[in-house]
């Protein structure tokens, strides 16, 4: 019989018996102490006079590991959840996470009520604030795409600010005017400033909830960045907003005088600015530290983590603006630290924080769902539940679309209406919305019960309503502007040329913004800060790369042979995403981060990319279109970063194109330049038969040693390492003409890099460095396919003794 | 990045770059700041190096193509205006320009000078049609490495077949456009230049 259960359903069924089991045990042990105070010193003085009972094998500690295993059982439960819900894959694409976990709160609220007639958890606010919250923001901010943020400041800054005050005000004013009129009953006592405090904290979009919904729907990054932005610094407004009505509901509202609003605007700069510094602060000193961890590699993630979660802790000791600290000292520490850490650690904060961010959020979204049961903390009035979910509603899209306007004339790619369509609908509030109003004073508030259900209500509508309906209502929306019909295998093919060719275009035409600023800051970083916070080798490593660089540029100005002009592309593009410009390439260019670019161009879903394949009539065909949607190469524009996803780390897909279509390019550019040069090379030798003179020979010996090493490379190494090869014929060639043009080359570093950054440097002792290579720190005789080669020559001898001793 | 831009390209030139592009004055200027930007020379035009010194063109398929339809035949150099006359076909066909009857020779970026430019990064040979080693070239530059060359025969062929109207296996001009009308042409090949 138990055979013709299918195993997921029985292993669900069990799962799901099992999850209630630690809640109600936990409660009810919880319950026992909790309902009677005074027994647990009393018991264990019970336990302790216990002399003539006799020995007990086994006893009941409960409340000695109470409060760690009523953690433990919690962010079990949560985790179980998680697992349960991607068990069956067809639920998950359409219910986003967030919406399950708060349906299973609710349920596990319901039970343990059942249990204990009272609510034994909930969602605190000091729990919330001090120990969740900071997880997740500590997690966007570290990993937040500092070129894309940057870049989108602008709208970023105007929806955070002006839009939050909009809200903020619209829905307290038209609240209050509701409730003059009478659409809110008389029970619910709040005056004009009680709207106003509820609207300042009802209007704030919500990180949280725009992380746990816009991760299902795939927003293109632009989009995705000015929402999760303006979340986040929307911090500084709600904050300054929230206590300047606190403080003005205690005074009263008779007593509030003009000089208070103005400190209200000074005390929302000092917040916000305050924050900020408080943040970068932190970062300086993150990165100055982890600058000296090279001998305690082990402990290097503690302090990324305590580093910032410092900065948010004193950002609230000051109260200033404690998410503001936070993301903006993950932003500023990202770059230098993940230059000065070690790949093992740089992998162990990524997945710590992404775990801890992840059961954060989960922890989160179930709270939200137990609080919501416990009827007493609430008081239900429809009037204002029905009048603030349609103004908070309006009222966002009519922010929008007015700031999007003045935006769009100072923006370089304008906003389209789908992504205002997006923003508005993605505005969703969540938790921190619902741990401010907690935190009221039922005292001075009178209406806080009615505000606490008002916006429990508007929580869970935003999270569970919008976040179902957002990825078929953005679908939807995008249906109709492209065609239904099926696309002919030449408009396939051609269509993806263009996207390459536009591509290539934007790239020559250099079609990003605030060229000169970004420039200057680059200046100063490379000048001041790398040299201040980069580890000592990093420093010199990207110093040798631009002095490579620098004589190659300068050399070539003063040579005409194309020895070294070849070098350049090499020089320029070898780790794939550098900034290759010969003057001044950024420090960070060294470790390869690769640039996102802004597809600006309306809302780019990967539900379009598979909607690109169609059904076909013909079998053939479908097949056809199947295979080249598969294989054709996708264009940079289309692709879909997922930063923030906490499911899935994405493979190198990306990475292996890259690489695949780079060693072609490579790969062409040489057989061009050798023909070309085989072509030059007759030519000269031609003439130096026409007219002798040491020039002849000088010019003919050079080029004479040049054709046997690259003959004797090529074997070499294209026999087991088809991708180095490339580089070293050409970067040694470089090396022949550099020692031809006497200077001595004492020696190479070959940088050894894993994927994007450089992990072992080696040294070998050869002129001309032909045979294969053994680094030195990690053993390795074949280069794994990730790694990318780099030929650094040294010309000095002080510099090269410098280098042989610094193996990192 | 402002005073040398404007010194070393004088007024007239920025006008009659409008006139033939119909790029505006500050487009013109910010474009010549690229150019050079890009010319580590410093001898006024853009070598083949030059553009193969950008990073992302390394690893975009049709890459090195489309650095080839920068230089005039059998040129080495492009200088400014050749520059700006390629990148002229990507300008976004204003409104104003539709309606403009074709009595003057066709702006650069008119639709079927688009598709020219597309077509001519397939025709190599430059004899107006693209053969089916032409069109195989292309494909396997854009396709993975794990595809083999029958699978990508095949799909060449294909392509011939669904476009070719008169039967020489092979696309011309006319069939081109004829294969991609109900392509939005305009917006998959224009792109905002910034002003």
């Amino acid at each position: 019989m138990p055979a013709l259960v299918p195993v997921r359903v029985r292993v669900t069924a069990l799962l799901l018996l099992l999850l209630p089991l630690p809640a109600l045990v936990a409660s009810g042990a919880a319950g026992g102490t909790v309902g009677i105070p005074g027994s647990s010193p009393a018991a264990a003085e019970e336990h302790r006079n216990h002399g003539g009972g006799g020995y007990r094998v086994v006893q009941w500690e409960w409340t000695y590991v109470q409060t760690p295993y009523v953690i433990a059982v919690w962010l079990l439960v949560a985790s179980v959840a998680k697992i349960l819900f991607h068990l069956s894959q067809r639920f998950t694409t359409v219910v986003p996470e967030s919406c399950l976990l708060i349906l299973l709160g609710l349920a596990l609220g319901g039970l343990v009520l059942l249990a204990n007639e009272k609510q034994l958890y909930q969602l605190e606010p000091a729990l919330f604030f001090l120990f969740l919250l900071p997880t997740i923001v500590g997690d966007a901010g570290y990993f937040m795409p500092a070129r894309l943020f940057f870049d989108n400041l602008g709208a970023i800054l105007t929806y955070a600010v002006a839009g939050t005050l909009w809200n903020a005000f619209c829905t307290g004013f038209a609240l209050h005017a509701a409730s003059l009129v009478g659409l809110i009953d008389r029970r619910v006592e709040a005056g004009l400033m009680d709207f106003l405090l509820f609207g300042a904290l009802i209007s704030a979009v919500d990180p949280v909830a725009v992380l746990a919904v816009f991760e299902e729907v795939h927003v293109n990054d632009m989009l995705f960045i000015i929402v999760f932005g303006e979340s986040l610094l929307n911090d500084a407004v709600t904050v300054v907003l929230y206590k300047v009505y606190i403080s003005f509901v205690e005074v009263g509202v008779e007593n509030v005088q003009t000089a208070d609003y103005f400190k209200g605007i000074a005390s929302f700069l000092v917040v916000s600015v305050g924050g900020t510094l408080v943040g970068l602060v932190f970062a300086v000193l993150l990165s100055f530290i982890t600058r000296f961890t090279k001998k305690v590699r082990i402990i290097e993630p503690l302090f990324v983590f305590l580093m910032v979660y410092l900065a948010y802790l004193t950002a609230e000791l000051f109260s200033l603006s404690a998410i503001l600290s936070m993301t903006f000292c993950g932003i500023g520490a990202n770059k230098y630290v993940e230059a000065n850490i070690s790949q093992k650690s740089r992998t162990t904060v990524k997945y710590t924080m992404k775990t801890l961010a992840s059961i954060a959020e989960t922890l989160i979204f179930i709270f939200l769902g137990i609080s919501a049961v416990d009827k007493s903390k609430w008081a239900w009035d429809t009037g204002l539940v029905a009048c603030t979910l349609v103004f908070i509603f309006i009222f966002r899209a009519a922010g929008v679309v007015g700031q999007t306007w003045v935006l769009n004339r100072f923006r370089l790619v304008p906003l389209e209406k789908i992504d205002q369509v997006v923003m508005s609908y993605g505005g969703l509030r969540g938790a921190v919305a619902f741990a401010l109003v907690v935190l009221l004073d039922g005292k001075r508030v009178k209406a806080k019960d009615y505000f606490v259900a008002t916006t429990i209500v508007v929580v869970f509508f935003t999270v569970m309503f919008q976040g179902l309906t957002i990825k078929p209502l953005v679908k939807w929306l995008k249906v109709p502007r492209s065609t239904s019909r099926k696309p002919t295998i030449n408009e396939e093919i051609h269509e993806r040329a263009f996207d390459h060719i536009l591509t290539a275009v934007e790239d020559i035409a250099g079609l990003q913004g605030y060229h000169h600023w970004r420039d200057k800051w680059e200046q100063f970083d490379k000048n001041h800060l790398s040299k201040l916070l980069l580890r000592k080798s990093v420093y010199r490593k990207s110093e040798l790369w631009e002095n490579n660089e620098k004589f190659n540029c300068s050399e070539s100005a003063r040579r005409s042979k194309y020895q070294l002009r070849m070098l350049r592309p090499v020089g320029g593009s070898v780790v794939p995403g550098t900034h290759g410009a010969c003057a001044r390439p950024p420090p960070g260019s060294l470790f390869a981060r690769s640039f996102r670019r802004e597809n600006g161009s309306g809302v780019c879903l990967d539900l379009q990319v598979i909607d690109n394949v169609p059904g076909g009539k013909v079998e053939e065909d479908m097949e056809t279109h199947h295979f080249l949607a598969e294989n054709l190469y996708k264009p940079r524009r289309r692709q879909y970063q997922s930063h923030y996803s906490r499911h899935f780390m994405p493979a190198g897909e990306k990475e292996r194109q890259d690489r695949e279509v780079f060693q072609r390019n490579m790969k062409s550019r040489m057989e061009t330049f050798k023909s070309a040069r085989h072509k030059r090379h007759k030519k000269e030798r031609a003439l130096k038969k026409v007219g002798r003179g040491g020039e002849g020979a000088s010019s003919s010996r050079p080029s004479g040693r040049k054709m046997r090493p690259l003959a004797l490379k090529r074997r070499a190494s294209e026999r087991s390492y088809p991708f180095a090869s490339l580089r070293f014929s050409l970067a040694s060639q470089g090396l022949e003409a550099v020692a031809a043009s006497s200077q001595e080359v004492i020696g190479c570093v070959r940088e050894h890099a894993y994927g994007n950054q450089a992990a072992h440097a080696q040294i070998r002792l050869e002129r001309a460095c032909v045979s294969s290579w053994v680094c030195a720190p990690c053993g390795q005789h074949s280069f794994q396919t990730t790694c990318v080669l780099r030929h650094v020559p040294v010309f000095d001898l002080k510099e090269f003794q410098n280098k042989t001793g610094k193996h990192d | 990045m402002g005073s040398r831009a404007s010194t070393l390209l004088r007024e007239e030139e920025i006008e009659e770059i409008k006139k033939e592009t119909g790029f505006s004055h500050s487009q013109i200027t910010r474009l010549y700041s690229r150019f050079t930007s890009l010319d580590k020379g410093e001898n006024g035009t853009l070598s083949r190096e030059d553009f193969q010194r950008i990073p992302e063109l390394a690893i975009n398929p049709l890459g090195d193509r489309i650095i080839n339809a920068f230089f005039p035949e059998g040129e080495d150099q492009v200088n400014f205006r050749g520059f700006m006359r390629t990148l002229a076909h990507f300008r976004p066909i204003e409104d104003s320009e539709k309606n403009k009857n074709t009595s003057t020779s066709e702006p650069l970026n008119s639709r079927t000078n688009k598709l020219l430019f597309a077509f001519r990064l397939y025709d190599l040979d430059r004899d107006d049609k693209i053969s089916r080693d032409e069109l195989l070239q292309v494909l396997r530059m854009m396709v993975g490495v794990n595809i083999s060359d029958e699978q990508l025969g095949s799909i060449a062929d294909r392509t011939i077949q669904e476009a070719d109207t008169n039967g020489d296996s092979s696309i011309s001009f006319n069939e081109f456009i004829k294969v991609l009308e109900k392509v939005d042409v305009e917006q998959k090949m224009s792109i905002r230049f910034l002003h």
